[in-house]
C-alpha cells in the first residue's frame, strides 16, 4: 500500500537530526534502517508528518572500542555488527542473535540502534541487549544522556526515548571471566520473529556456575531477564541437573500474549526449554 | 568405433525432448523488465483503488461518498448501487447439479456484504496514491447481520444464514455410488460384511494462493472495443465470460495475458475487479489500472482447500480394503466463483487412489460460509483427495497392525494391470507403482532410518524420528471435452495451436495455453524443434493475446503440456506434411520418395539432394514455383480433445523429527519418484517437483488462512501467513520411472501438480509415526510446534489455534487488512 504523505528530511549529522526532529514537531519519526517502519507506514499503521532519515549520519555508524565497552553506533547495520570482529571478540552474542534476525536483505539495511529503539518485545535484539547489561546513549536537545538496559525498554513498543530525542549510540560492557554465551531461537520460518528466545550468558568458574545473565525475547510487553533462574544459577554446579532446575524458574513474573503462533502456556513452557537449553550450551555442557 | 568407416556420417543433431534446457523466459522474469500488467503505462490512464469491507455480514445501509469524490485528484466514485443494472454476477461455469443455489455475485456489494474484503466502493483517482487516500474518506454504515463461519454448525437446524435471502448455508449436494454407477459393489453391503472398519474425520485447512505478483488489471476502451490486460491464467475464459457478465460484444473485447507471475489457481478466475475495472473504463472511456495491495490479494483473492471429510474405511483382517465412503463438507465462502463448486467434484473421483477397492461412496456438501469464496488452488480436489486416502491407510494399518506400505503395496493396482478401470469409473493408463516405491525407498535410505527410529524410541530421545508415505496419483490433462460436459463444466478441455512458417525459416508457435511461469516457452520450442528438425533458437512461442491466440483454454490441471503441447505436436506434424508436398514439387520427386530428418527433405538413395523446412518456407512466401492448385502456405493448425485423462502417479516418503520437548517438527529427509511420463524438459520437471513439494509441505507445516469469531481473517499479511522459502525446506532427493502416457503424442502425463498433492499426507504421516507411541493419532494442520506439542502432551489433535495475530511490527493488522474488531475477536497487537 502506499503511505499517507509526509515530509521527509535527511540530515547529516546528530545536530542536524536532532534539529529536524525537534522541527517534525509531534509526529515526527525517525527512520533509520526501515524494516519496522516502512511496512507499518505501508499498511498505514503508523502516520507520521515528517520522517527523519538518519541514514546520511555517518557519525552514528561503526563499531569502536572505548575502555571496558564496546560502542556500536545505532545505525550500525545488523550485517556490519555481525561481520565485526570486536562483536566477535567480546559480544558473540550479540552476533549470533543479530544472524537470526529476518533474511538477508533485512540485515543489510536493518540497523542495530533501529531494532532497540523499535523495542518489539518479539525482536532479537533487545532481549540481548538486556542480558548484556548494555547502556543507551541518548542525544537530545539538552546534551547526551545514558540509560541502562532495564529502564530503556518501558512497554509494548516504547522505550524511554523522548519525542526530541535520538539513540546514538550502544554500549556494551566487556565481560571479564570465563563466559560462554547462547541465543536459542524458536520460530516456525527463518524470515519470521521469535515466538520465544533466550540469551543466555554465563560465567563459570571452578565448576560451577558463578554467573548467569539471560534474556528473554517475547515473554511480554518488553524484553525481560528471567530473574528467577539467574538467581538459581548463582553458585549452582555446571551441571544437567542444576541447569535444568534453574530453568523451570524461567517463565516467572513474565506475561506472554496469546496469538497464532502460541498460547501463553505453551510459552511459558518454551521459555523452560529454551532456556535450559541456552545456558546448557553457554555453560558448555549436554543440556 | 572401427577403422574402417566407409564415410563420415553428418552427426545427427541431439533430440530437444529430453534435454535440461535452461527457461528462454527466465531472464525477464526473474529481473522483472518485462510485461508484467503493472508496468504498464498508458497516456490519461486513471487508477482505481477498490473500498473493502471490515465486516464479514451486514446490510449496507447509507454509504456517503461525497468527501471521498471531492478529494484533490479524484475523478469519481461509484458505489455498488451505482453499477447494479450492468455489472451482472460473477460467474459460475460449474454448476455441478442442477439444483445447486447460488446467490449471484455482484463485482461491487449492492445490498449485503458477506465476507471481510468484499468491494462496496472503487474509487477513480488520476495517481494511485490519491485513490488510496480517498478509500479512507468512504463512510458506510454497515447494519451487522450474523456471521457464519464453521461449516458443521451452518449446516445445523436453525443456524445463521451467510446470505440473508437464501433459505440454508446448503449450495449443493453431489453424490457418486460406484454400486449406482455400475462401477463398484454396494458400499452398504461392503461394509456391513468388512472384519475392520475405521472412520476418521480429516480437516483440510484453507490455503491462500498466494502467488509472487499480485492481480492487476489495465483495460484500454477504443470506441466501443476495450483491451484488458490482466494477469490472469485464462485469458481466453475471461473474454468469454466478461462478455457476457458485462453484454459487451465478445469480438469488441481483447483479452490480453502479458507475463503473469505465478497463480497456482489464484489466476483462474473472473474477479470482480477485472469486471470492475471494465464498467469504469466504459463510462469513462479512458484507460484504468487497478492493482492490488498484498494485504488485498490475501483478503480477497479466492482461497483455496477448506473442507471437512468424514472418511471410512472397510477391510478384511487380512488387509484387503473392502469399500471406502467419504463425506465431504467443502467451503465456498461466500459466493460462487468460476469453478468453486467444481473442486471437491474434480477430487471426487481420485479418493480410492490407486487402490483396489471394490465399493466406494462419494458424498459432498458444498456450505455458504462469510468468508472470502474459495476456488481452485493447485491441485483442485485432487490434494484433498490424496491427502484423505493416504492418511485412512495409515490408520487402517495402525488398526490392523500392519506395516503401512506392506498394506498399501497388498491393495495396489499392479504394473500388469493397466489399463486399469478404477472403481470411480476412471481407466488409470500407465504405471508402475512398486518400481517408484522401490526407488524411494533407495533414495530415502530407508532401512537405516527405520533402524534410528527404532533406537530413538528405545532410549527415549526426546528427539523421536517418523516415517511417512504418499502413494499417489492424480488425474492430469483437463480435460477430455465430453468428461467434462457429463460433469455439467461450462466448457470443453481441448487445446489449440498454430504454427507460422516466417519467410526467414523462423517458425512462430501460437498456443491457445497460457502460461503464468511454467515455461512453455521452452518446452513448446524443444517439442517444436524435433518435429521441424529447426533449431531451438529459431522458435518463438507466443501466447496469452486473443487476438494473437484466439483459441484456447489456457493453463491450470496440469493440462498444458499433455493437452497444448500435444496439440503444438499435432500443428507441427501438419506444417511437414504441407512442406513434403512443397518439398516433391521444387525436388521432382514423389511424396513418398522423400525421407524427411534434421529438418530437410531428401530422395531416399540420393544423398546430398535435400532441401529444408526452412528453405521450404522461404520458397512457400515467394510462391513463384509451386505446385498447382495447393495454397502457398506452410502454416497449419491443430485442436487436440484427448480422450482421456492421463495419471501421473510416484511414491514419496518422508522422514520427520519430531522434538518431543518443543514440539517442533523438522524433515530429516524427504525422497520422492514420480513418473510424470515422457520428460521433454528435466530442469523444468524438477523444478515443478520442488516448487510443488514446498507447497505441500507447506500445507502439512505452515500454511493456514484463520479467521476469528468476527470473521476478520487474522492471517492478513505474510507476517502471519506463513509461506515457507527455501531457508525452510530441506535437500528433495528426486528420482523418475518413465511410463509413457498412451494418450497424448508426447506421452507426458503432466507434473504441474504432482508435488503439491503428493506431499502433503506424506509429511503428516512421518509426524504421526514419530509420536504415535505416544499417544497421537492426529494433528491438524498446519502441524505448528504448539499443536504438536499439545498433541504430546494434552492428548487430542492439537486443536485449535489463538485467532489473534502475532504482534509483530506491533500488530500487522489493521482494519484495511484484516476488518473490524469487537472484544470477541481479540485481534493481536496495538490496534
Amino acid at each position: 500500500m502506499i503511505p499517507v504523505a509526509f515530509d521527509y528530511a535527511r540530515p547529516s549529522t546528530i545536530d542536524e537530526a536532532l534539529q529536524a526532529l525537534a522541527d517534525g514537531g509531534e509526529d515526527a519519526k525517525i527512520l533509520a534502517g526501515g524494516q519496522s517502519l516502512i511496512p507499518v507506514m505501508r499498511l498505514r499503521l503508523a502516520a507520521p508528518s515528517t520522517v527523519v532519515d538518519l541514514t546520511r549520519v555517518a557519525e552514528l555508524r561503526g563499531v569502536r572500542e572505548d575502555g571496558d565497552a564496546i560502542v556500536v553506533g545505532a545505525m550500525t547495520t545488523h550485517s556490519d555488527v555481525v561481520a565485526d570482529p570486536l562483536i566477535q571478540q567480546h559480544a558473540p552474542l550479540i552476533a549470533e542473535a543479530t544472524e537470526t534476525v529476518a533474511d538477508r536483505q533485512v540485515r543489510h539495511r536493518g540497523t542495530f540502534g533501529g531494532a532497540l529503539a523499535h523495542a518489539d518485545p518479539a525482536g532479537d535484539l533487545p532481549a540481548v541487549a538486556l542480558a548484556l547489561d548494555a547502556g543507551f546513549v541518548i542525544a537530545g536537545p539538552g546534551g547526551r544522556r545514558t540509560v541502562p538496559a532495564r529502564e530503556f525498554f518501558v512497554d509494548y513498543l516504547t522505550t524511554a526515548l523522548a519525542e526530541d530525542e535520538i539513540l546514538v549510540e550502544v554500549r556494551i560492557p566487556k565481560l571479564a571471566g570465563q563466559w560462554g554465551m547462547r541465543y536459542e531461537k524458536f520460530n516456525r520460518v527463518a524470515q519470521a520473529w521469535s515466538i520465544v528466545a533466550v540469551a543466555a550468558a554465563v560465567r563459570r568458574e571452578n565448576g560451577h556456575i558463578a554467573e548467569a545473565r539471560i534474556g528473554l525475547t517475547n515473554m511480554g510487553p518488553t524484553p525481560l531477564r528471567a530473574t528467577a533462574t539467574e538467581q538459581a544459577l548463582a553458585g549452582a554446579a555446571a551441571d544437567a541437573g542444576a541447569i535444568a532446575e534453574a530453568a523451570q524458574h524461567a517463565a516467572e513474573g513474565t506475561e506472554p500474549s496469546d496469538d497464532l503462533n502460541a498460547k501463553a502456556d505453551y510459552r511459558r513452557h518454551l521459555a523452560q526449554v529454551l532456556t535450559r537449553r541456552a545456558v546448557s550450551a553457554a555453560a558448555g555442557i549436554q543440556g | 568405433m572401427t577403422a574402417v568407416e566407409d564415410r563420415p556420417v553428418a552427426e545427427a543433431p541431439a533430440k530437444e525432448v529430453g534435454q535440461a534446457r535452461k527457461r528462454k523466459e527466465d531472464a525477464r522474469l526473474i529481473t522483472g523488465r518485462t510485461t508484467w500488467t503493472d508496468n504498464m503505462v498508458l497516456p490519461g490512464m486513471l487508477h482505481l483503488a477498490v473500498v473493502r469491507s471490515p465486516v464479514a455480514h451486514a446490510r449496507l445501509g447509507a454509504i456517503d461518498v461525497e468527501a471521498a469524490r471531492s478529494a484533490p485528484n479524484v475523478v469519481a466514485v461509484f458505489t455498488g448501487r451505482d453499477l447494479a443494472e450492468e455489472q451482472g454476477s460473477i460467474p459460475c461455469a460449474w454448476p455441478v447439479t442442477p439444483e445447486m443455489v447460488n446467490p449471484g455475485h455482484p463485482s461491487v456489494a449492492v445490498d449485503e456484504v458477506n465476507h471481510v474484503g468484499e468491494a462496496v466502493a472503487v474509487i477513480v483517482a488520476r495517481s494511485k496514491a490519491a485513490a488510496q487516500d480517498a478509500v479512507e474518506l468512504v463512510d458506510v454504515d454497515y447494519d451487522p447481520l450474523p456471521v457464519v463461519l464453521d461449516m458443521e454448525q451452518a449446516l445445523g437446524e436453525g443456524t445463521d444464514l451467510t446470505h440473508d435471502h437464501l433459505s440454508s448455508n446448503e449450495s449443493f449436494r453431489w453424490i457418486f455410488d460406484a454400486g449406482d454407477a455400475g462401477t463398484g459393489q454396494a458400499t452398504d453391503q461392503a461394509f456391513a460384511d468388512a472384519d475392520v472398519v475405521v472412520s476418521r474425520r480429516f480437516v483440510q485447512q484453507r490455503l491462500i494462493p498466494a502467488f509472487m505478483e499480485p492481480r492487476s488489471t489495465v483495460v484500454q476502451p477504443q470506441g466501443d472495443n476495450y483491451t484488458m490486460w490482466s494477469s490472469t491464467q485464462v485469458p481466453h475464459i475471461l473474454r468469454i465470460m466478461l462478455a457476457m457478465v458485462t453484454g459487451i460484444p465478445e469480438h469488441k473485447l481483447r483479452v490480453i495475458a502479458p507475463d503473469v507471475g505465478g497463480g497456482f489457481g489464484g489466476k483462474l478466475q473472473v474477479t470482480p475487479e477485472e469486471v470492475i475495472s471494465l464498467l469504469v473504463a466504459r463510462r469513462l472511456g479512458k484507460p484504468v489500472k487497478w492493482t492490488e495491495t498484498r494485504s488485498e490479494s490475501l483478503m480477497s483473492a479466492h482461497h483455496g482447500r477448506d473442507q471437512i471429510q468424514y472418511v471410512d474405511i472397510a477391510a478384511d483382517r487380512e488387509g484387503n480394503v473392502l469399500g471406502l465412503k467419504v463425506h465431504i463438507l467443502a467451503d465456498m465462502g461466500a459466493y460462487l466463483r468460476l469453478v468453486s463448486p467444481g473442486v471437491p467434484i474434480l477430487g471426487a473421483f481420485m479418493y480410492p487412489g490407486i487402490y483396489k477397492f471394490p465399493a466406494y461412496r462419494f458424498d459432498c456438501q458444498g456450505v455458504f460460509t462469510n468468508k472470502t469464496p474459495t476456488d481452485a488452488y493447485r491441485g483442485a480436489g485432487r490434494p484433498e483427495a490424496t491427502f484423505a486416502i493416504e492418511r485412512i491407510m495409515d490408520e487402517l494399518a495402525v488398526e490392523l497392525g500392519m506395516d503401512p506400505l506392506e498394506l498399501r503395496r497388498k491393495n495396489w493396482i499392479g504394473a500388469g494391470e493397466f489399463p486399469f478401470t478404477t472403481v470411480a469409473g476412471l481407466e488409470y493408463d500407465s504405471g508402475d507403482y512398486d518400481g517408484a516405491t522401490e526407488q524411494a525407498l533407495r533414495l530415502l535410505g530407508y532401512d537405516e532410518l527405520r533402524e534410528e527410529q527404532r533406537r530413538r524410541r528405545e532410549s527415549g530421545d526426546p528427539v523421536q524420528l517418523g516415517i511417512g508415505f504418499s502413494t499417489f496419483t492424480e488425474m492430469c490433462g483437463l480435460a477430455p471435452s465430453r468428461v467434462l460436459g457429463s460433469l455439467s463444466y461450462g466448457a470443453g478441455g481441448w487445446e489449440h495451436a498454430s504454427i507460422r512458417m516466417l519467410p526467414t525459416g523462423k517458425v512462430e508457435v501460437v498456443t491457445g495455453s497460457t502460461p503464468h511461469g511454467q515455461g512453455h516457452e521452452t518446452a513448446w520450442s524443444q517439442l517444436v524443434a524435433d518435429e521441424l528438425g529447426v533449431p531451438f533458437e529459431d522458435i518463438e512461442v507466443l501466447h496469452g493475446d486473443t487476438a494473437i491466440s484466439p483459441r484456447g483454454l489456457d493453463t491450470y490441471g496440469s493440462r498444458s503440456l499433455v493437452v497444448g503441447g500435444a496439440a503444438v505436436v499435432n500443428a507441427a506434424q501438419k506444417v511437414v506434411a504441407k512442406a513434403r508436398t512443397i518439398a516433391a514439387h521444387l525436388l521432382e520427386a514423389g511424396e513418398e520418395d522423400l525421407q524427411f530428418e534434421g529438418g530437410s527433405f531428401s530422395v531416399r538413395g540420393t544423398p546430398g539432394t535435400g532441401i529444408s523446412i526452412q528453405e521450404l518456407a522461404l520458397a512457400t512466401f515467394a510462391a513463384h514455383d509451386f505446385p498447382d492448385g495447393v495454397e502457398p502456405s506452410l502454416d497449419a493448425d491443430a485442436t487436440f480433445d484427448p480422450v482421456n485423462f492421463s495419471f501421473p502417479h510416484g511414491t514419496h516418503i518422508c522422514a520427520m523429527e519430531v522434538d518431543t520437548e518443543t514440539g517442533m517438527v523438522r524433515i530429516r529427509k524427504y525422497a520422492c519418484v514420480d513418473d510424470v511420463g515422457t520428460i521433454v524438459n528435466p530442469l523444468i520437471v524438477e523444478g515443478q517437483v520442488h516448487g510443488g513439494l514446498a507447497q505441500g509441505i507447506a500445507q502439512a507445516l505452515y500454511e493456514e488462512a484463520v479467521y476469528d469469531v468476527d470473521g476478520n481473517l487474522t492471517t492478513g499479511t505474510f507476517v502471519d501467513y506463513l509461506v515457507p522459502s527455501a531457508a525452510d525446506l530441506p535437500h528433495f532427493d528426486t528420482g523418475h520411472t518413465v511410463h509413457a502416457a498412451p494418450g497424448n503424442p508426447i506421452g507426458a502425463k503432466g507434473v504441474g501438480e504432482a508435488g503439491c498433492i503428493a506431499s502433503t499426507p506424506a509429511v503428516v504421516n512421518a509426524a504421526l509415526d514419530a509420536v504415535r507411541h505416544l499417544g497421537v493419532s492426529d494433528i491438524l494442520m498446519p502441524l505448528t510446534p504448539e499443536r504438536v506439542w499439545r498433541a504430546i502432551h494434552e492428548g487430542g489433535d492439537g486443536g485449535d489455534r489463538a485467532t489473534a495475530g502475532t504482534n509483530a511490527y506491533g500488530g500487522a493488522q489493521t482494519e484495511t487488512t484484516a476488518g473490524v474488531s469487537t472484544p470477541e475477536s481479540r485481534l493481536g497487537g496495538d490496534r
